[in-house]
Formats: C-alpha cells, structure tokens, sequence
C-alpha cells in the first residue's frame, strides 16, 4: 500500500508537472515534449490502478501516433522559432475572465470529489462487474466485440471519417506537373490516333503537317 | 494520505482539467497550444472515467474510455488539418492574428 501511494504521488506530480509546462513553456517543441511526458506518466498510472491495457493504448495511440503528429505539425509550420513570451505585447483580454471561469470549475470539481458518495448498491444494475480472474485486457475485449461492438464500428466509422476529412482539407491540386491521365491512355481509338497517307513515289512523307 | 482511494483519482483529473481549461484561455502563442489543451482536458476526463470504473468494479467506463481515446485521435487529425491549411493560407497561427470573426 506504501509502494502504491509513493508511485501513485510519484506520477501524479509528474503528471501535473508537465501540464504546467505544457501551457506555460516558451516554445511549442517543448509544450509537445511535456504533453508526451503527461501522457505517459498518466498511462503509468492507469498501468498501476489496473487498467492495462488502456494505459498501453494510451502509450500506442497518444504518444506514439497524436503527439509525434503535434510534433510533425510544430516542425513543419516553422512555428518553432517564434518566440512569443506570454504577457508582453498587447495584453488579451481574455485573461481575467479566462480565470475566473476556470478558478470556478476547479472549485465544482473539488466539491464534488470533496462531498461524493455512492450507494452501496448502486453497482448491483450492472452487468458489467470486473471479473478478476481472466486479464483486463480478455474482459474488456469479451465486452466489446459482443455487446459494444455497435460503438466499436462507430469508433472505427468516426476514424475513417477523420481520414478522409484531413486528406480533403489538405489536398491542393497541383499546376503543371506531367501525370499520366488514364481516361486519355484508354479513350483513345484508331480513328484519331492513326493516319493512313499515300506515299507518292519520289516525294516523301511531311510528318509536321 | 497513505491510502489512495477514489478522491485521490479524482482530485488529480480536476487539476488537470483545469490546467487544461486554463491553458486555453492564457494562451498567447498559437493555436496548436489550444490544441494540446484540449487534449489535456480529454485525458482529465479520461482519467475520471477510468478511476470510477476501477473503484466501482464496472467495466463500463474502460470502454467508453477507449471511444474517447478514437474521438480525440479523430480530433486531433482534423484540427491540425484545419491549422495547416490556415498556416497555408494566412501565414500565421498566432491566436492574436486570428480575427476573421471579430471576436
């Protein structure tokens, strides 16, 4: 129990560490550097309360595909080597009541963790109840291709749809580059690509006209 | 202290998620900070939603965890999509040269 609260302490501080830096850092590298180090020191703790495989898909999805695309982004807008510092310049706005609107659910969020309390038998509607003698991993997969399976093809059908959106926002059809047009290979016929000439003896063939 | 229970889960999922809302409002560099945010928001709730599914026994909440988890990665692609087609067109995605909508 001492060992699950001193990691539990250990990556939580982690954690929350480096969602400071991610919002406080000068740089934009550095903000996706930190966002990668929150991420896994969250999934470490899902790793530790006992949520597996949710936190090695937390590692796969969010370090290894989302945040390595933040970075590939930062690098390629060339934003990196802006330096903005945070409140010279024109002030915003936006501060004062940012605060106070975020100071407020912070407080609802503390109250509600501060004051809540279950029924004892509100777990008894479920039947979902975690068995702990097959792995996370077996019972979360025994639930989802059974009875979730219509929310597993929704995820996958939002995927797609994010596929084909990102590729549609990104695409640019370019001016003057030599492809080879399929529709033109297969349209034509003989009629149009073929030209029978009567060779006069003596005279030749002009090719140009 | 020693104990780690349920409020403890819950407690760190606030401060994230408010060092995440914080984050958007504060903001004076671009957008993809605002972006990270909210990333930072979603895995507050994330957070929440795996906790309450571990002290309570149910299995619930892991599932829908993994929904957020697609919803935000879908997020993610399209947002930066928008960003990179507004880099192409403006030059810029700083939040103060972003006022098309006067707001």
């Amino acid at each position: 129990m001492l060992a699950h609260a001193i990691f539990f302490y250990f990556f939580s501080i982690l954690a929350i560490f480096s969602a400071l830096m991610v919002i406080t850092s000068r740089s934009t590298v550095n903000s996706v550097f930190f966002l990668i180090l929150d991420f896994i020191s969250v999934g470490c703790l899902f790793i530790m309360v006992g949520a597996e495989f949710l936190g090695m898909i937390l590692l796969i999805v969010y370090v290894g595909a989302v945040a390595v695309l933040f970075l590939f982004v930062v690098m390629m807008l060339n934003v990196a080597q802006q330096k903005q510092s945070w409140f010279i310049g024109q002030k915003s706005t936006h501060i004062p009541s940012g605060l106070i609107v975020s100071v407020l659910i912070f407080l609802e969020l503390l109250v509600v963790t501060g004051g809540w309390k279950y029924k004892k038998d509100v777990m008894s509607s479920s039947n979902l109840i975690i068995d702990t003698s097959i792995t996370n991993t077996h019972s979360i997969g025994s639930v989802m291709y059974t009875d979730y399976v219509l929310y597993f093809q929704l995820s996958g059908i939002i995927l797609l749809l994010s596929m084909v959106g990102a590729i549609i926002l990104t695409y640019r059809k370019r001016e003057n580059v030599k492809t080879q047009s399929y529709l033109k290979q297969i349209s034509r016929d003989k009629s149009s690509a073929v030209s029978l000439k009567d060779v006069e003896f003596n005279k030749g063939v002009k090719i140009d006209d | 202290m020693i104990e780690i229970g349920l409020g403890h889960y819950l407690t760190l999922g606030a401060v994230i998620f408010f060092l995440g809302v914080i984050g958007i409002f504060l903001n004076r560099k671009n957008v993809i900070v605002i972006l990270m945010s909210v990333e930072l928001i979603l895995l507050s709730v994330n957070i929440n939603l795996i906790s309450f599914s571990i002290f309570s026994g149910d299995l619930l909440g892991q599932i829908f965890t993994m929904l957020i988890l697609t919803v935000a990665a879908a997020e993610a692609a399209i947002g930066l999509a928008i960003i990179v087609i507004f880099y192409r067109n403006r030059g810029s995605i700083r939040v103060e040269d972003i006022h098309e909508m006067k707001g």
